[in-house]
């Protein structure tokens, strides 16, 4: 009897095990997409204040911008393929030659997990390119195509 | 007893020998500048360009440059002020005439460090080491500019400017 008890207790052992390994794997998962929900949501909650008629964040729409040429900024750099590449997959270059790793998520799973690095870039470039602030409308497009990618 | 001479002997020259490497590596070569290694720094101020070691500026050019980071070369890279702080004491304890004295010596020659310059590629040393450049290659696609180090010297982020 000893032995099927003991049997018994490693199966369950075991099946306990596997789940606490899932239920970790899940919570790692979410750790990550949790920081980029919290930025969305907070750029559409921000943009219905604005517009009441806010319909959401579109990924078309964020390509678009992505490939967009300004007028406000600086000259050398109307758009923000001027330094990241017009396909998020790939690699970009600043100014000053440095590399910068592409943005898509799919390649970049690191990305915009931490809300004040994503602000403080979108605050540097969108001035450097629109020499204006981004709209709330506009992070949340641009943001919803490189998740998206 | 019979001594294993010749193992020995060469065991000894390979030891004088990685000696003189360390040392040379210590006393920092000729051409090797201590990476920055903080990593806030890293962060702050390796995005744009290569995190410019320490030791190639004067302390009085990082209070200078921490100064006005709104204002960076025509770029915004200005951080709160906690970090400023935090970055501003790793360059000024660490620049050519402080705690990186023994790398930046090379690059500080003739330069004054009281004037604060902004630019470690106007440093009158640094132009001699590059005055044999042509001008194409400064404005080749994948230059761009004096300052991307990276370029020309592959092991810049390792501290190595001599290839
Ligand atoms: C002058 C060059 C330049 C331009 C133009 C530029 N960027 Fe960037 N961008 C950078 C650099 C450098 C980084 C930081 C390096 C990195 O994250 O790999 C960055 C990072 C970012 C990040 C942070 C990503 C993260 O991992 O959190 C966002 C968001 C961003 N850029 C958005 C934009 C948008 C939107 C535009 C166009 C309006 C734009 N950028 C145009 C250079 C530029
Ligand atoms: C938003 C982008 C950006 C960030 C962030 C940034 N820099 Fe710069 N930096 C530049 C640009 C642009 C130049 C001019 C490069 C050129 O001439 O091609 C420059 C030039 C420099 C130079 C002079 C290079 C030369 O020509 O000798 C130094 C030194 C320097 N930066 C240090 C720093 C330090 C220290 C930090 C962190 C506090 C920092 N940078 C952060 C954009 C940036
Ligand atoms: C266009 C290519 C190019 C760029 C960009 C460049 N260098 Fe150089 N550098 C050279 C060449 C060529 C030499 C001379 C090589 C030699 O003598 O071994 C040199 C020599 C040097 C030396 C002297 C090394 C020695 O052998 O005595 C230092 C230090 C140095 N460079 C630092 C820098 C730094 C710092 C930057 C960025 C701010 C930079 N270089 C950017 C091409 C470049």
């Amino acid at each position: 009897m000893s032995n099927r008890n003991t049997e018994e207790a490693i199966m369950n052992a075991r099946k306990n095990r596997l789940l606490l390994a899932v239920t970790l794997a899940l919570a790692r998962v979410t750790a990550v997409a949790a920081p980029r929900d919290d930025l969305l949501a907070g750029y559409a909650a921000a943009a219905k204040k604005t517009d009441p008629a806010f319909a959401g964040f579109s990924a078309t729409r964020g390509e678009a911008f992505h490939r967009n040429s300004f007028a406000g900024g600086k000259a050398a750099t109307p758009t923000c393929t001027s330094c990241h590449a017009k396909d998020p997959r790939t690699a970009g270059q600043t100014p000053a030659g440095k590399a910068i790793d592409p943005l898509a998520v799919s390649v970049s799973p690191g990305r915009y997990t931490d809300p004040a690095k994503v602000e403080k870039w979108f605050k540097r470039n969108c001035n450097e390119v629109l020499g204006r602030e981004c709209t709330p409308q506009e992070k949340g497009d641009w943001l919803s195509f490189m998740l998206s990618q | 007893m019979n001594l294993p001479y010749r193992p020995i002997a060469l065991g000894l020259i390979a030891v004088a020998f990685s000696a003189l490497l360390f040392q040379r590596a210590q006393a920092g070569g000729s051409h090797y500048f201590a990476p920055v290694n903080d990593a806030v720094v890293k962060e702050e101020c390796g995005s744009c360009h290569l995190a410019f070691p320490p030791s190639m500026l004067p302390a009085s050019s990082w209070q200078r440059m921490m100064a006005d980071l709104k204002n960076h070369f025509g770029d915004d890279a200005s951080v709160d002020a906690a970090t400023a702080a935090h970055i501003t004491d790793y360059l000024v304890a660490n620049a050519g005439d402080t705690g990186g004295r023994r790398y930046g010596d090379k690059l500080l020659r003739g330069s004054s460090t009281t004037k604060a310059p902004l630019r470690i590629t106007e440093l009158s040393r640094w132009l001699r080491e590059h005055r044999e450049v042509p001008a194409w290659e400064w404005q080749h696609k994948d230059v761009r500019s004096k300052a991307n180090c990276v370029a020309c010297h592959a092991a810049a982020e390792r501290g190595y400017y001599d290839d």
